[in-house]
């Protein structure tokens, strides 16, 4: 098998991966990098990102404010030690991207804008315009081009990691252009491979987002941690299930139910602020758990708007006017108009919660380092974890950056302590032997459109808003079934070149193994806290459950599921108060 | 129910490219990227091609549709009546079914230096300074997704491969006209040369198909407008050159 020599190989290409490589081209212009990724950078889903960058900049603001409103929104799940680190180093972050020519929208001083965001008390949202992410990734990809030592791997998928004396060594990946496998040699390994939405039926998730580096290290024996935290993003279009940034509302638009009524004051998060004069921390500006199940409440009551393609509430911002809108949110108003056929300037557009994050992933601590020596992540797929139970909007763009960096820098050290130890090459070969099995199997009864249809319909059922520990219960076991069904799957495309049907069939194999991970871990958190909300368990239980919950892989059967303390440092538990009426 | 007539074509079983028709159901509210799941989901998995985001942001699916370059999460079957005929982007290589090789532009781009080359060193603290209205002289290049279709627009493209083309044109404009910049010598070695601005003679095909309202043919022109002041300077005014 061809072997591609490396001292840091990254998987992934998006902001998270990009920064890393940066980071290491230029800490050590002789260092050998192999950005490896499922596809070109710039179609990574960081380009997805529409409202912008948390990181303290304007005079009325503090490092403190961000971390409060950061533990706050997380309920508590943070790592305060970690929330410490990104809040100080996001300004730093965002400045550098400024200095490599990111256009951030500007207030007429020429200074940066910064606009208001739900859950922050702070203008503090870094943004250009609706394209916030998209800009961050061409930034990155663009500034990464000038280093020579950055060598790309672009469309090479990988499938597993090397992992020999207990320390990881390198990857072994299919180039898709020609089916044929390759083995990466090196000394420390990034993983950067982003979010797993798409074991969600509704999700803004694109088609990439499937768990795959999530999969990597968790089958090579790090745990997934806080799994059971996914987060719903309020305001998706009901058609395709398309983002609407919440910069919608950040811009002053309110959220109306069938009656006309903005319903969020009905929730614990009034009293009504005056319409177009939106207040921090208050009703459309609360956090995203918040507004999602406030939504469920109004779905139950009966008070949703029916659209052809289900319930919604309506997202109103025609007291914005054209010109705003055009000049802030022209995305927004681009695809309401294509994929729903309303033009927000002059209708209020249905929208309704859709799969959106991933609090949970790959454990790492504070340096971004996993319990595998020289294997690090960063970005959606990992979880350090600053975003706990429940995450504020734009604080993930930044936390790609300052974790995309850490990892870097985490894996420069650990190579200046560490002598190469390449694997032996019988890995590689018989991890290449495990792909030719699948692609050559035959009497299979399974296929990976079957599997996928009926993952997404459990998860959509049971994995939900709200959760029941006897849905959980029915989730866990279908998806114990599902991942022994899924080894008798077999491909109906057998050859070489960019055969998308092993790539899916791959692809589902590593949400099979998120998605258990998932539900397993959802029903033993007998609690409700952020994003996990237990219909049998309303309340929050500090006593039990103030810890991470730890996955832990098992190949022949359901994972182990442990914990670990949060970290406090100074910010006990309380009360998560989004009423304006007490700021 | 509607008819697809896509491009298939695997290299290792095929000695050329062919039609296989599909017949997916009709929905209004239904994309060309929507159609082709359903046959991927339902009729057949071994088509290929990429996509990802379905916001016409990610830039994966550009293709044929109709004789038009498009992106198929943004080419409604309402908008199409009859049989929609779907095939991979014009004048790039096929790699397998829809799937193109597009190394050619991914090299383009970096030989037209699309990173800033800062004019003074960034400031010790804080950012640059940039008014909206420098924003605004640069803003509408950044916006290329890298989609390509203004290469399979582009007559130019088609006769002559070397030409550096739309996208990676307007990339490099793009820096040159931002206020923190000062690479324009720098990059005027690609984008002033025969197969630069030079090879391209105004059709502006890539400007009416690009999907981000992007204007590639008025950098173009712009960028031939300074190379040509700049010619002027050095050969009749040498005593105005720095």
């Amino acid at each position: 098998m061809e072997s591609i020599l490396a001292d840091v190989a990254i998987v992934g290409a998006g902001g998270a991966g990009l920064r890393a490589a940066i980071a290491l081209a230029q800490a050590d212009p002789a260092l050998r990098i192999a950005l490896v990724s499922k596809v070109y950078p710039m179609r990574s889903h960081t380009c997805a990102a529409e409202g912008g960058a948390a990181g303290v900049i304007k005079p009325d603001d503090s490092l403190e404010q961000h971390f409060d409103d950061t533990v706050g929104g997380g309920d508590w799940l943070s790592d305060q030690d970690a929330v410490d680190y990104f809040i100080r180093e996001a300004p730093k972050e965002l400045l550098q991207l400024e200095h490599w020519g990111c256009p951030w929208s500007r207030a007429a001083d020429g200074s940066v804008a910064v606009r208001p965001f739900g859950g922050m008390k702070k203008q503090r949202t870094w943004f250009a315009a609706d394209k916030s992410g998209f800009h961050i990734l061409h930034t990155l990809f663009q500034t990464s081009l000038q280093f020579p030592s950055i060598e790309r791997f672009d469309e090479y998928y990988a499938t597993e990691l090397l992992v020999a004396d207990g320390r990881c060594a390198g990857l072994v990946a299919i180039e898709m252009r020609s089916g044929q496998m390759r083995r990466f040699d090196a000394r420390a390994v990034i993983i950067a491979g982003g979010g797993a939405g798409r074991m969600f039926p509704f999700t803004t998730n694109g088609a990439i987002k499937t768990g795959d580096g999530m999969a990597l290290a968790y089958r090579a024996g790090v745990a997934l941690k806080d799994m059971e935290f996914v987060q719903y993003h309020p305001t998706g279009l009901p058609s395709t299930g398309t983002l609407l940034t919440e910069a919608c509302r950040g811009e002053g638009g309110v959220l109306l139910n069938r009656n006309g009524r903005r319903f969020l004051q009905d929730y614990g998060m009034g009293p009504e602020t005056p319409l177009g004069r939106p207040v921090l921390k208050t009703m459309e500006l609360g956090p995203r758990d918040r507004v999602s199940q406030a939504f469920w409440h109004e779905q139950k009551k009966g008070n949703a708007v029916s659209t052809r393609w289900g319930d919604a509430m309506l997202l109103d911002m025609r007291h914005l006017g054209e010109k705003t809108i055009n000049e802030r949110l022209p995305l927004v108003r681009d695809m309401s108009i294509s994929y729903m056929g309303v033009d927000p300037v002059t209708d209020p557009v249905p929208v309704r919660p859709v799969v959106h994050y991933m609090m949970g992933g790959i454990d790492t601590d504070i340096s971004a380092a996993t319990s595998l020596p020289g294997l690090y992540a960063a970005g959606e797929c990992a979880c350090v974890s600053i975003n706990g139970a429940n995450r504020l909007g734009s604080n993930s763009l930044t936390e790609l950056l300052v974790f995309g960096r850490r990892a870097a820098l985490s894996a420069l050290e650990y190579m200046g302590n560490n002598k190469p130890a390449p694997a032996p090459a019988s890995l590689a070969e018989d991890a290449r032997g495990r792909i030719r099995e699948l692609m050559q199997r035959t009497g299979g009864t399974e296929t990976v459109a079957g599997l996928r249809k009926e993952m997404l319909r459990t998860m959509e059922e049971h994995a939900g808003i709200y959760r029941s520990g006897d849905g959980l219960g029915a989730a866990c076991a279908k998806l114990g079934e599902l991942r022994r069904r899924y080894r008798r799957l077999e491909l109906h495309d057998k050859t070489n070149v960019y055969n998308t049907d092993l790539l899916q069939a791959l692809e589902l194999g590593s949400m099979l193994d998120c998605a258990e991970a998932v539900v397993q871990s959802a029903a033993a958190r007998k609690e409700s806290r952020g994003a996990h909300q237990r219909l049998d368990f309303p309340q929050r239980d500090d006593r039990s459950f103030l810890r991470h919950s730890l996955a832990s892989y098992d190949a022949g059967g359901a994972p182990r599921i442990g914990y670990r303390d949060v970290v406090i440092t100074r910010s006990q538990p309380g009360v998560r108060d989004y009423s304006g009426a007490h700021a | 129910m509607t008819q697809l007539e896509v491009l298939r074509y695997n290299p290792e079983t095929d000695q050329e490219p062919r039609f296989q028709r599909y017949e997916v159901p009709f929905r209004d509210d239904w994309v060309v990227l929507d159609a082709l799941n359903h046959v991927k989901e339902a009729l057949d998995p071994t088509l290929s091609y990429r996509w990802s985001c379905h916001m016409a942001v990610c830039g994966s699916c550009g293709m044929m549709v109709n004789g038009e370059p498009k992106l198929a999460c943004k080419a409604f079957l309402r908008d199409y009546p009859g049989v929609i005929r779907v095939e991979p982007l014009r004048h790039f290589p096929i790699e397998r079914d829809l799937v193109t090789v597009i190394d050619d532009f991914v090299a383009k781009l970096a030989r037209v230096k699309p990173w800033l080359m800062p004019k003074e060193p960034a400031p010790a603290a804080g950012e640059y300074q940039q008014t909206p209205a420098q924003l605004k002289r640069y803003k509408q290049f950044s916006m290329c997704i890298n989609c390509m279709l203004c290469y399979a627009a582009c007559p130019e493209y088609g006769l002559i491969p070397e030409y550096l083309g739309p996208a990676a044109i307007a990339l490099g404009h793009r820096w040159n006209r931002d206020s923190r910049d000062g690479g324009r010598e720098a990059r005027q070695q690609e984008l002033a040369a025969k197969e630069g601005v030079w090879d391209c003679t105004f059709v502006g095909a890539c400007s009416e198909v690009c999907p981000e309202h992007v204007d590639p043919a008025a950098a173009i022109q712009q960028v031939k407008i300074e190379s040509t002041v700049d010619w002027y300077q050095a050969h009749l005014m040498p005593w105005l050159k720095k």
